[in-house]
């Protein structure tokens, strides 16, 4: 009973933590371009289709693949952000929201028209041999996943926090008027951030297909809505807060999925959300905000 | 604002009873094939849940992304009812058929409630991920019940809102139409296009914020469940899976096209929305591609300065007739 539940935690922290590198993206662009940028969900897709393309189609090594599959990404996310979201900085949020959902739409349609709807199988990248710590046996997918998310954590902390590029981050999320006028620029630090967001989407790509071992145009949905609901879970704009609520949920969907019913499971995530977002409206570790006439 | 004059009614009850000739001639004089007349029905139900997504959208400021939810629930509770009362014989089929699209539009709108209550204290983008959250709930709950036959969904429900019975489903529509179209004239259709405006100054001037946002949310569910409930005695066959969140972006889609808060746009872009992809059939994917499309061109279109420079222009005010 109590390796099952350890092994349960763990399976939990590897799902959680490829939805908490889903969410850093979500809450860094919610903190500085103030959207939610609805498409982060299919950049995960493109990034597992193009990985694919670099290994299956293009026989590259599984490094050079790897690191172009960050870039595509990376390009992509900027380049979205300079079509459909940079004519809009003034626009109501609702209309910024709606532009996102299309362009989610878009990429998937995209993948449809490209690589139809039948799932392509995919074999994982990562090889490693199943480790045994007692009675609790810990798959290689695993280890490597929760090793790459603590070491992007870390890096991106340090980035935000000790880098000057990171202060000019954090102050255009603080203020962007007052920003600008200490001579930050702004559309670079907004592009800069929706490429680190689209890496850090590839990396989850790449960890997550290697587990699922499926292509399909749809892949990105299911994780890109979970892991919004993470970031919100922790406090939508907070960096820590979306890595604990993506822990947090996936431990949860684990638990759920074991021990109450696999079909329920989602509707357990969904509802935590509501429950925290009616306890604190603005997730675990969020700042209310005052809004002003 | 503006007293509707008499002639401005009778232009509407023109144009309604037009439409309705013009749709029996069509059916009668057998001018449209098979594959138009099965479009006849949902046109009417995109209509329905366009406008009534209008009202919460459009009027109310507060994008819901779970309208499909709402529409699942009319359709499984009206198709429940005509499964086990209307089939059985129990109550006669004009009989059932009320009964269930009156309950379908109750529980769907006691849902709204209940889900309006909790989810309207929010704000903007928490909104509309916990109205996404509350459909996918919704979906799976269906999905893991008994009495809704889980996944595999109900069949064989009785047709009694298929294009033979248009007349119904005309009128059902019209109603839904009118209602909203009339709430919005009233003076709860002022306090709410109020609240989307500032929601601030509508307080401090004694408008009731959150008494309004769960009246329109639940009207708007009682719509939408009556248009499930037409969709389940159309098609006949339910499953969890069709009401997701891609029907509720396909509904968004309609209501963002025919321009948010304008109902005869919505009107107008159901049905374009909905006789377009038989039009463009065998391209299916290329219809998600154009729906995307025309989300994001919409838009950056609204928020451009061309736009801005057109409304300034004085033809085209007088073709829109908005310089009067």
């Amino acid at each position: 009973m109590l390796t099952s539940i350890l092994e349960q935690l763990i399976n939990g922290l590897r799902t959680g933590s490829i939805y908490a590198l889903i969410a850093l993206g979500y809450t860094m662009v919610y903190g500085i371009a103030k959207m939610i940028n609805f498409a982060h969900g299919d950049i995960i897709m493109v990034g597992a289709y193009t990985l694919y393309i670099g290994i299956a189609l293009l026989h590259l090594p599984v490094i050079p693949a790897m690191i172009l599959t960050a870039v595509v990404c990376s390009v992509l996310g900027v380049l979205i952000e300079k079509i459909a979201y940079k004519p809009l900085r003034k626009a109501p949020p609702l209309a910024v929201l709606i532009t996102a959902i299309g362009m989610s739409y878009f990429l998937q349609s995209m993948a449809l028209l490209i690589f139809s709807s039948t799932p392509i199988p995919f074999k994982s990248v990562i090889n490693l041999e199943t480790v045994q710590i007692g009675s609790v046996h810990i798959s290689g997918i695993t280890i490597i996943t929760l090793l790459v998310t603590t070491i992007t954590m870390v890096a991106l902390t340090l980035f935000i926090n000790k880098t000057r590029a990171g202060s000019a981050m954090r102050a255009v999320s603080e203020d962007r008027g007052a920003a600008e006028l200490m001579g930050i620029n702004v559309n670079k630090t907004i592009s800069m951030t929706f490429a680190i967001g689209s890496a850090l989407a590839a990396v989850a790509g790449i960890l997550y297909i290697c587990q699922y071992q499926s292509l399909r145009p749809t892949l990105g949905a299911l994780p890109g809505i979970k892991a919004f609901v993470a970031a919100v879970l922790g406090g939508i704009g907070s960096v820590p807060g979306a890595m604990l609520g993506g822990i947090v949920l996936g431990i949860i969907e684990s638990l759920a999925k074991a021990y109450i019913s696999t079909e329920l499971a989602d509707a357990i995530v969904f509802g935590v959300l509501v429950i925290v977002l009616l306890v604190r409206p603005a997730g675990l570790l969020g700042k209310k905000k005052l809004v002003k006439v | 604002m503006k007293k509707i004059s008499n002639k401005q009614v009778w232009k509407n009850i023109g144009i309604i009873l037009i439409s309705y000739i013009a749709v029996t001639l069509l059916l009668n004089s057998g001018l449209l094939n098979r594959q138009y007349t099965s479009l006849l029905v949902p046109i009417a139900i995109n209509v329905m849940l366009a406008v009534s997504l209008n009202l919460v959208t459009g009027f109310l400021g507060e994008l819901s992304l779970g309208h499909a939810g709402f529409m699942s629930i009319g359709a499984y509770t009206g198709a429940l009812i005509s499964l086990n009362l209307g089939k059985t014989g129990i109550l006669p089929e004009p009989v059932a058929f009320a009964a269930a699209v009156l309950c379908g539009g109750i529980v769907a709108a006691v849902f709204g409630f209940l889900i309006g209550v909790p989810v309207l204290r929010l704000r903007g983008d928490y909104l509309a991920i916990t109205t996404l959250a509350f459909g996918e709930i919704i979906k799976s709950v269906i999905n893991s019940m008994k009495i809704t036959n889980g996944a595999k969904g109900l069949n064989k429900i009785p047709l009694y809102s298929n294009y033979k019975n248009y007349t119904v489903v005309f009128i059902l529509m019209v109603i839904t139409v009118l209602a909203i179209s009339n709430l919005m004239r009233s003076r709860d259709g002022r306090a709410i296009t109020a609240i989307r405006d500032n929601d601030i100054a509508a307080e401090s001037i004694g408008i009731k914020i959150s008494h309004y946002k769960v009246k329109a949310f639940a009207i708007s569910a009682f719509f939408a469940g009556v248009a499930g409930v037409l969709y389940a005695h159309n098609v006949g066959i339910l499953k969890p899976g069709t009401f997701d969140y891609n029907k509720s972006i396909e509904i968004l889609v309609i209501v963002v096209l025919g321009g948010m808060g304008s109902i005869p746009g919505s009107v107008i872009a159901a049905v374009i929305l909905t006789i377009l992809p038989e039009l463009l059939r065998g391209a299916d994917n290329m219809r998600m591609l154009l729906y995307a499309i025309v989300l994001i061109a919409m838009m950056i279109f609204n928020n451009s300065r061309i736009k801005e420079g057109l409304m300034m222009n004085r033809t085209v005010k007088k073709l829109t007739g908005k310089g009067e």
